[in-house]
């Protein structure tokens, strides 16, 4: 049976937002096509093993939590990178997201160490962005997806001149509120504050970093099978309305 | 004064709810230092109740424990921010002792007004993330609040939840309260367990015993920052499924044995804080033990309902911690077959819904033969059952929560029960829906 390894970054401590709830899809998603999801805990004790993992997940945590596995996640940024350069593929959300930046600037001025994976950085604003948030992605040229998702972070994230932001926002706050963007991504790694979780009313994105795994894993991405997702679609449609009827206000 | 009275009635009249915000929210829109004036009258003072979860519970313990001796100034239909304890004042004229419920982000400004002369802090658990921030801010909020409490306030304490516990670090002669019974630990900490990390140094705590989340009897190995000495335990808990909790009480003033008409370990944790803050309100141990036992449960939380042939079992779910321990308590009473889940995202409901996510249905689900999903985010609630491992031919999504009533009392037989889990504005809208057909009375009704 094929496999693909997911690796779980910090998984007792980056949870607030339902975390497991992407795992979860993941995991299903794969078996119902007949593939196995194996997922293993990396933690502050345990190495980031070259080539180990098809797919790394590092999810969010509160202020307190972030700061304590800051450094440690630090100092597996060579091997972050040099997974995300031999194709692994990355989802991170939210907390995850910010720390896979260059670093995070709390309102005190003290700051957390990124991993430099995406180039950006992110600086504590004044008020929380909360609500629910609406992105168009284009991952592949020519394939236009809506992203429905909920965003609650007082990180304003600014990308650098030439980085590629996940999506354009269509309602909701966004990086930052102003630039009408959202997210970053690097070739095969995706980082985006949406939760809600993200993937269960997000289908097409658990599938497109699914075949990046397999693609990591076999070489080359099989065509995945279609899945009946008439559950998922109408999920969708309720979020990207709240978003378009409530988003990105105050 | 006059004014916001009348409001009441006008609220009651249109339909629109009991009138138990709305005259405090125009009188303290007339007169901002209404609510420090009406608690200074109190002859006995104030005390108030805050927690994640539990405080409508606690705080109607409390009220069935004092109300024998004391009038009481009591919101109990949960109206537990400044305007709903504003409107309790007015509507209570004769009453000795404010006591309140409050709302875990209203707690500074309503201590700081009121001038309490007890505080009783129960729990702290992620909850609507959206509206009350993360968990520590409030901890830090909690933590002000307590310094600047009058000198003579009491301070009651649950010890077995970290960042309260050391609340009582702050005040000299604070309560603690807990439990005391390793046989109802669980193997480890749920995955809704919040304060995982030593408040003193950041090291994971060690668990004696886990009991509802990250509640239970803690100590950090690095550092030694653990559980306070308990003054007020429970021990001997011996569960009865759906139908109640003994537990022995043991209090500096002697012990007692209570038996509880309402169910699971986490009102067993009511009944304690309960017991607690009475037990510092001067009350004896008999009429603590009397009330205990003649409560039963504030409305929705725990509702049994009958509806014609049928029975209608309501569990109040609304956070990840609070439903875990419903849907455990719910499953050790005899799993159900059928259950309707009904899931709304209105402001009272947290407008995000990733916290489903971080409840354990499974127990639940796995011993279902069908599901019926509801409120305005039923396809949600639908996709965590389905990716929870239950056969998505077998969830029925009935978006409209009248039909999903119906659909699962159709689907019930007569004689049999049907359990409803709905989040907070769901309960409201079935409750009225049920008080509709004649099978319940309003809650503002039932309360006063």
């Amino acid at each position: 049976m094929t496999e693909i390894r997911v690796g779980h970054l910090y998984p007792e401590y980056l949870n607030i937002y339902a975390d497991r709830g992407n795992i979860a899809v993941l995991a299903n998603r794969a078996r119902w096509r007949g593939i196995d999801l194996v997922v293993e805990p990396v933690s502050v004790g345990e190495e980031l093993r070259p080539g180990a993992h098809d797919l790394l997940y590092v999810g969010g945590g509160q202020d307190r939590e972030q700061a304590l596995i800051a450094p440690n996640l630090a100092a597996k940024g060579d091997a972050i990178r040099e997974a995300v350069d031999g194709g692994a593929a990355v989802l991170a959300v939210c907390g995850g997201y910010q720390l896979l930046g260059r670093f995070y600037r709390d309102r005190g001025g003290a700051e957390l160490p990124g991993v430099g994976l995406f180039p950006l950085h992110t600086v504590a604003g004044e008020r929380r962005l909360i609500g629910d948030c609406l992105l168009e992605c284009e991952l592949e040229r020519g394939e236009k997806r809506t992203l429905a998702g909920f965003e609650n972070h007082a990180g304003l994230t600014q990308l650098e001149a030439g980085a590629e932001p996940l999506g354009r926002v269509i309602a909701g706050f966004g990086n930052d509120g102003e630039s009408g963007f959202e997210g970053c991504r690097v070739g095969t790694a995706i980082g985006t504050y949406l939760h809600g979780p993200l993937l269960p009313r997000n289908p097409w994105l658990a599938d497109w970093l699914l075949a990046r795994a397999l693609a990591h894993r076999l070489g080359e991405a099989p065509e995945l099978a279609s899945l009946p997702d008439g559950l998922e679609q109408e999920a969708h449609l309720v979020s990207a309305a709240r978003a378009r009827s409530r988003g990105g206000r105050f | 004064m006059a004014v916001a009275r009348a409001a009441a009635r006008l609220s009651r009249l249109a339909g629109t709810g009991g009138g138990t915000t709305v005259p405090g929210k125009v009188l303290s829109a007339l007169d901002p230092d209404a609510l420090d004036r009406l608690a200074e009258r109190l002859p006995l003072g104030s005390a108030l109740v805050s927690a994640t979860n539990g405080k409508t519970t606690t705080t109607a313990m409390v009220a069935e424990i004092l109300s024998p001796r004391i009038r009481l100034a009591h919101n109990a239909s949960g109206a537990n921010l400044v305007s709903g304890v504003t409107s309790t004042l007015l509507s209570a004229r004769n009453a000795e002792l404010g006591l309140f419920e409050v709302d875990e982000a209203a707690l500074p400004e309503v201590a700081r007004r009121v001038k309490p002369r007890a505080v009783c802090l129960g729990n702290l658990f992620r909850d609507q993330l959206d509206r009350y921030g993360e968990l520590e801010h409030v901890a830090e909020r909690w933590r002000a609040a307590v310094r600047d409490l009058p000198a003579e306030a009491l301070l009651v304490v649950n010890g077995d939840d970290p960042q309260v516990g050391d609340l009582s670090r702050e005040r000299p002669g604070a309560l603690v309260f807990g439990l005391d019974d390793t046989r109802h630990a669980r193997p480890e900490l749920q995955h809704a367990a919040d304060s995982k990390w030593c408040l003193s140094c950041g090291h994971p705590y060690e668990y004696a015993a886990a009991y509802v989340g990250h509640l239970g009897d803690y100590r950090c190995p690095a550092c030694g920052h653990g559980r306070p000495p308990l003054e007020v335990a429970a021990r001997d808990v011996e569960l009865r499924g759906l139908e109640g909790a003994d537990f022995t009480l043991a209090a500096p003033a002697g012990e007692r044995r209570v038996r509880l008409a309402v169910p699971g370990l986490y009102n067993v944790y009511n009944a304690l804080a309960a017991a607690s803050l009475a037990l510092a309100l001067g009350a004896e141990l008999d009429d603590v033990q009397a009330g205990l036992e003649r409560f039963g449960a504030a409305f929705g939380r725990f509702e049994r309902i009958t509806v014609g042939e049928r029975g209608l079992l309501v569990l109040l779910v609304k956070n990840p911690a609070g439903a875990n321990e419903a849907l455990h308590t719910l499953v050790q009473g005899g799993a159900p077959k059928l259950a309707v889940l009904a899931l709304n995202d209105a402001i009272a409901d947290g407008r995000d819904v990733s916290w489903i996510w971080d409840v354990d249905w499974e127990p639940l689900l796995a011993g279902l033969d069908r599901v019926v999903v509801t409120g305005e985010r039923a396809a949600e609630m639908a996709l965590r059952c389905k990716y929870g491992g239950f056969p998505p031919e077998a969830i029925e999504v009935v978006p409209e929560l009248e039909g999903a009533l119906d659909r699962g009392l159709e689907l019930t037989p007569a004689g049999g029960e049907l359990v409803m889990l709905p989040t907070y504005t769901a309960m409201l809208a079935l409750r009225k829906i049920v008080s509709e057909r004649g099978f319940v009375r309003p809650y503002w009704e039932r309360a006063a």
